[in-house]
């Protein structure tokens, strides 16, 4: 420990101001904090002790949260897998399909990302923000598994170059960021992200009978046809993997689907752990829930088409919307600010998420799209909260 | 009949080297300081004595220009030994050297009953002269009280729920009469009412229970529930136009003794805390007085950081430093300049923290007294609202929009946004809370001052 501090003494002066790399300080400087904590004392004036929190232990327990989601998401790619060509294998060989599958995905998205932060904080000349830790990660777990890496790749630099660094970078983008990589594989490449990519099945031959249809497409349509959503859900997979959509294989995520959000249960677990860490707003996720239930409920009632009359829990455990309300809507920097906006953001995702699903059949997956409407629509939720509080000021004054 | 406010919100730091209920008389200090920086809103402070002039206590050391009839006075006679200036010649301290017997300039002494006869005018002329009156603070802007404005009321908290803070029945033992003295004349100032607001929970002295003519409210909950503004702000808020004066019990006292005695009489007591001292107890001395003699054979390790105040607001001033006017508490921490091995993720139950992240587990034990030192615990970063602040402030305050205007100097949004009813300490939480480690008190300050300038 003392040779790796001292070795960073050493070549300090290098990176201060007048040295020869000046330029790279930042770079620097996250190298070193990442490495030591700094040995900075709080002012002469002003609190002289600190909480003992700082940004990357935040970042760090947002992203153990995710990692219930992540192994998960590798066992189930490997599940998947074998389910689709008809083989059987242990635990641990589909486990291992799925690392195989997942990690260069996570190394391209850390990699492209960290190195566009590192790039912008060299030329801005502002330190290399934590933020990202959480982002790269995020990323991977919304990609379907049979993701082409080059795609992974140029949706990060979108998502880092015009969803964050455009903005002014971290702390200051609108949208949030890890959902703008996957709009944009979305609407980029549509024809990519649909059929047979949410099963990685590799060189090997599917299954016949094999399908790569969605819940969300299944109930879309089921309405078209008039016929039964839950029936035809359960129905699916006759022959090769029966039961994979009915509710409570949902619940608990073993169907095909984005890497790290098919599970409903391991988002759950992701869930307890931000709200016991206080990392995570736990309005936003029960206001996103319970607006999306609500939704459905209120759909129910109404009636319509055979979507419309999805029993409203279904709406919980298919697509992406426990993931959505767990990790992408609770990011601070892009979700309502005010305490009571949170609850009226959380809300309006889940209902839009299910209106989105139920009333637009050309795009099914509700959440991502209900998320980012409603990051742009965060600000002006909180400009009514924040004038309500300068009211009440006001008022008091004039009685 | 006073209120019962109960709060919720806050978070109170449980530190070890709290002072034992117990007061020594030690040899006095040789050096007094007075430092107008201690002052706010003071705008060019002027010395009224040469270095080698001799003074007594009450006489005055300097004025400032804004209010040339307020008088800052010597605390304790001796010779003017230092006068200490900064950039652009800026006043920073005036230092005495004591004799040993405190010698007192003499004011008119009155008893209780010429003192209720006593009118606003002539009260205020004798706490002028007398260098007392800079014990009232006005808010909005913390800054000393404008004598010319008759405030809508007085409000004065009876208690600290600063981390380390001393025992108001400890300090104020005895002070009873003087206490009530002060009180009666306050009274005088105001419109309103004089309000004392004690702990729910703690056993209130005398000195506040038995006291006639103000409004005794009560408070419960965390700190910052004893700052005095978190008080109003429940009680009787200041909206914009209005103004408030808040005084220490410490102050009230020397108000009484003033026109008791006829005499400026800044001896208090001082609490000596924190983990790093043997014997953390309590001192008899005078406003201003040099800690070293406090700190003599009396500190567990030798690289520490020396407070005036409490670890929250105060102020380092080295050991060979002075207490400032308005503390009554001295702290002594261990220095935190060390860089630790990936301290972004160690553990640690030792770790002090209001947040619940991981591998801090300081919230499963609240009970416990703890040492934390003064390292930052990370490095700055750009603000992340994780609602955090929010849970720290227990008024209707948006903290964190109000800090955005405040470095957007958006002066009309900070009015909106209530920047009249804080100050300092009313949100040093946040500081001590915050993930991207802002200086939150500072940046309070320059919107405080840019609004007053404005």
């Amino acid at each position: 420990m003392e040779f790796i501090k001292h070795q960073i003494e050493k070549i300090k002066p290098n990176f201060e101001k007048g040295g020869k790399w000046e330029k790279h300080y930042y770079s620097f400087e996250a190298l070193e904090t990442f490495l030591f904590a700094p040995a900075t004392t709080n002012g002469i004036k002003g609190a002289q002790i600190r909480d003992a929190i700082d940004l990357k232990r935040l970042m760090m327990t947002v992203i153990i949260s995710m990692v219930p989601c992540l192994l998960f998401g590798m066992w189930n790619v490997g599940h998947q897998h074998f389910l689709a060509i008809g083989q059987s294998a242990s635990f641990m060989d589909k486990f291992w399909i799925g690392v195989v599958q997942v990690m260069p995905i996570v190394v391209v998205s850390y990699g492209v990302g960290l190195g566009i932060e590192f790039v912008f904080a060299t030329f801005r000349r502002h330190p290399v923000n934590e933020g990202f830790l959480v982002t790269g990660m995020l990323i991977p777990l919304v990609m379907p598994p049979d993701v082409p890496l080059w795609q992974v790749g140029l949706a990060t630099a979108f998502a880092v170059i015009i969803g964050k660094e455009a903005f002014g970078g971290t702390g200051m983008n609108v949208m949030n960021v890890a959902l703008t990589a996957r709009a944009f594989l979305y609407f980029a490449y549509p024809t990519d992200i649909s059929g047979s990519v949410w099963t990685y099945i590799g060189d090997a031959k599917a299954v016949a009978g094999y399908s790569g249809a969605t819940p969300l497409s299944l109930a879309a349509d089921a309405a078209t046809a008039g016929t039964n959503v839950v029936a035809s859900l359960n129905s699916f997979g006759a022959g090769w993997n029966e039961g994979v959509f009915s509710f409570w294989n949902m619940f608990m995520g073993i169907m095909p689907g984005c890497i790290g959000e098919t599970s409903t249960l391991m988002c759950l677990v992701g869930a307890f752990i931000l709200v016991a860490t206080g990392a995570g707003s736990w309005k936003v996720i029960v206001s996103v829930f319970g607006g999306a239930y609500a939704m459905g409920l209120l759909l129910n009632l109404i009636g319509g088409n055979a979507f419309v009359e999805m029993p409203a829990h279904y709406h919980l455990v298919i697509g992406g919307l426990a993931f959505g309300a767990v990790f992408m809507a609770t990011d601070p920097v892009t979700a309502s600010q005010t305490e009571t906006g949170k609850w009226i953001y959380g809300a309006l995702i889940g209902i839009f998420t299910v209106m989105i699903r139920v009333f637009n059949p050309a795009y099914p997956e509700g959440i991502m799209l209900a998320i980012l409407l409603m990051n742009v629509f965060a600000p002006l939720i909180d400009y009514f909260v924040v004038s309500a509080n300068k009211k009440r000021r006001l008022q008091r004054a004039t009685v | 009949m006073g209120k019962f406010i109960r709060l919720k919100k806050g978070f109170t730091i449980n530190l070890a080297g709290k002072a034992a209920s117990k007061v020594v008389e030690i040899e006095q200090p040789d050096t007094f300081v007075i430092k107008p920086t201690d002052f706010h809103g003071t705008y060019m402070p002027k010395p009224v004595v040469k270095e080698g002039d001799t003074v007594k206590a009450g006489s005055p050391l300097f004025h400032d220009k804004r209010h040339e009839s307020i008088i800052y006075s010597a605390p304790v006679s001796g010779e003017v030994v230092e006068i200490k200036r900064g950039e652009k010649r800026k006043l920073l301290e005036i230092k005495i050297l004591a004799d040993k017997k405190v010698e007192y300039e003499t004011f008119k002494k009155y008893t209780i009953s010429e003192i209720a006869n006593l009118s606003a005018a002539a009260l205020k002329e004798q706490l002028l002269a007398s260098g007392v009156w800079p014990n009232l603070i006005e808010r909005p802007f913390g800054v000393v009280a404008d004598p010319g404005v008759t405030p809508k009321a007085i409000h004065i908290s009876a208690f600290d729920t600063h981390p380390l803070a001393p025992d108001y029945s400890v300090l104020y033992k005895g002070q009873d009469q003087y206490f009530q003295v002060g009180v009666d004349i306050l009274k005088k100032f105001t419109s309103g009412n004089v309000h004392i607001n004690t702990h729910a929970t703690s056993e209130i002295s005398t000195l506040f229970s038995q006291v006639k003519g103000a409004e005794v409210n009560k408070f419960s909950g965390p700190h910052p529930v004893g700052c005095v503004g978190v008080q109003i702000h429940h009680l009787d808020p200041i909206n914009k136009g209005q103004i408030v004066w808040t005084i220490a019990p410490a102050g009230v006292i020397q108000i009484g003794k003033l026109f008791l005695n006829g005499i400026y009489d800044a001896s208090k007591l001082v609490a000596l805390t924190g983990s790093e001292v043997k014997n953390p107890q309590y001192y008899k001395t005078y406003t201003g007085a040099s800690v070293k003699k406090f700190l003599q054979d009396n500190l567990k390790q030798d690289h520490v950081r020396v407070i005036s105040g409490n670890p929250l607001t105060g102020t380092s001033v080295g050991k060979e430093g002075h207490i400032g006017f308005f503390d009554q508490q001295i702290s002594v921490l261990p220095e935190g300049d060390y860089a630790e091995f990936v301290g972004w993720i160690t553990p640690g139950e030792r770790k002090l923290s209001f947040h619940r992240a991981i591998g801090l587990f300081s919230f499963l034990s609240p009970g416990k007294e703890r040492v934390v030192d003064t390292n930052t615990h990370g490095e700055p970063r750009a603000f992340v609202q994780s609602g955090i602040f929010e849970q720290v402030v227990p008024m209707d305050i948006l903290p964190t929009h109000l800090l955005k205007s405040i470095l957007a100097e958006d002066i009309d949004e900070m009015e909106a946004l209530g920047i009249y009813e804080v100050i300092e300490e009313d949100l040093a939480l946040c500081e001590f809370v915050d993930v991207s480690k802002h200086k939150v008190q500072e940046i309070l300050r320059e919107g405080l001052e840019l609004v007053q300038q404005s």
